[in-house]
């Protein structure tokens, strides 16, 4: 039965070859623009509850709060676009695009709990905009132009934190959390389909 | 010593007899194989061609992950049976090439696609 075996092993594989070709040809993004617009008004609205903390320990509290519910946000609207286009949230790009951000994404919390025990709080905020920024940019290789593009900037917003003195990082935050997930959740939405 | 022999020589016959059986069937399930895309490269262009209105020579280049020579090879192929139209135009004083799938080509990718799912079902059915 070998030979019925290889047959159909080749037709597989053709299938296969075709469907993957497709995906990577097609300008598409499983990253949701309304979804991303979603996060960026959430972020605003941090920044103004976190503004009005009195400790710096309970605007990371604020912020961390925040970061959680992005990420159910994000995957929720990544699961209703996935099944609108009828596929997969961890099939192909998607897939890819979650190992790519998810070591980043770790590393930033294990690095937020050593921080935040050495009490350096102040660096927190640029650490959590360069990291994600990294993380984006690599989990856009896979993706639309807009996706590297949105992480590019995120670095460079995570570099001026950094540099900044600690009363600004708040701004830093809402432009980039707030700002840019807004602006580039609307060009995702315009260019991508939703 | 002679009935072993015997029967050695019926299964090699009870065997030749089910290899012709497959091969016959393989032959059945694979009838006016579309030789032009069954190529992996020319496969290639007309599924990334299918996906999009129209794409240029780099962009094709850059998506198959092949040489200048192999693609225009194989793209003339296409080309020359009709599955794909090219057209060339200046950008500014750079030289394009622009490529797009033809009505015939859809309908043979659409064929070839449902030669696999119908190939792939008779080998699960055998």
């Amino acid at each position: 039965m070998e030979p019925v075996r290889f047959v159909s092993d080749r037709a597989m594989d053709n299938l296969r070859y075709i469907r993957e070709t497709m995906e990577r040809a097609t300008p598409f993004t499983g990253i949701s623009g309304r979804g991303e617009m979603a996060i960026g008004a959430t972020a605003l609205a941090a920044s103004v509850i976190a503004a009005r903390q009195p400790s710096f320990k309970l605007w990371v509290y604020t912020w961390l709060t925040e970061g959680f519910i992005s990420l159910l946000i994000a995957g929720w609207s990544m699961d209703r676009k996935a099944r609108a286009t009828q596929t997969s949230l961890f099939s192909g790009s998607g897939r890819k695009a979650l190992f790519s951000l998810a070591p980043s994404v770790i590393a930033g919390g294990l690095l937020t709990l050593v921080l935040a025990r050495a009490g350096q709080f102040t660096t927190i905020p640029g650490m959590w905009l360069l990291l994600y920024g990294t993380g984006v940019i690599t989990g856009g290789m896979f993706s639309v132009r807009a996706v590297p593009v949105m992480g590019l900037c995120f670095m460079v917003l995570g570099a001026l934190a950094l540099l900044s003195p600690p009363v600004w990082t708040n701004w830093f935050m809402a432009v980039g959390f707030g700002g840019l997930h807004l602006f580039f959740g609307a060009i995702i939405v315009r260019r991508y389909g939703g | 010593m002679a009935k072993q022999s015997t029967a050695k020589q019926e299964r090699k016959h009870d065997a030749a007899v089910e290899t012709r059986a497959v091969s016959a069937k393989q032959k059945s399930a694979a009838p006016n194989l579309d030789r032009i895309i069954h190529e992996r490269l020319r496969l290639g262009i007309i599924s990334a061609l299918a996906a999009n209105e129209s794409l240029t020579f780099s962009e094709l280049k850059h998506l198959m992950n092949t040489t200048d020579g192999n693609l225009s090879v194989h793209a003339r192929k296409l080309e020359e049976a009709g599955y794909i139209s090219c057209s060339k135009y200046f950008e500014g004083r750079l030289p394009k090439t622009e490529y797009k799938l033809t009505a015939a080509g859809r309908s043979a990718l659409e064929n070839y696609l449902s030669h696999m799912e119908s190939l792939i079902k008779q080998m699960r059915n055998m």
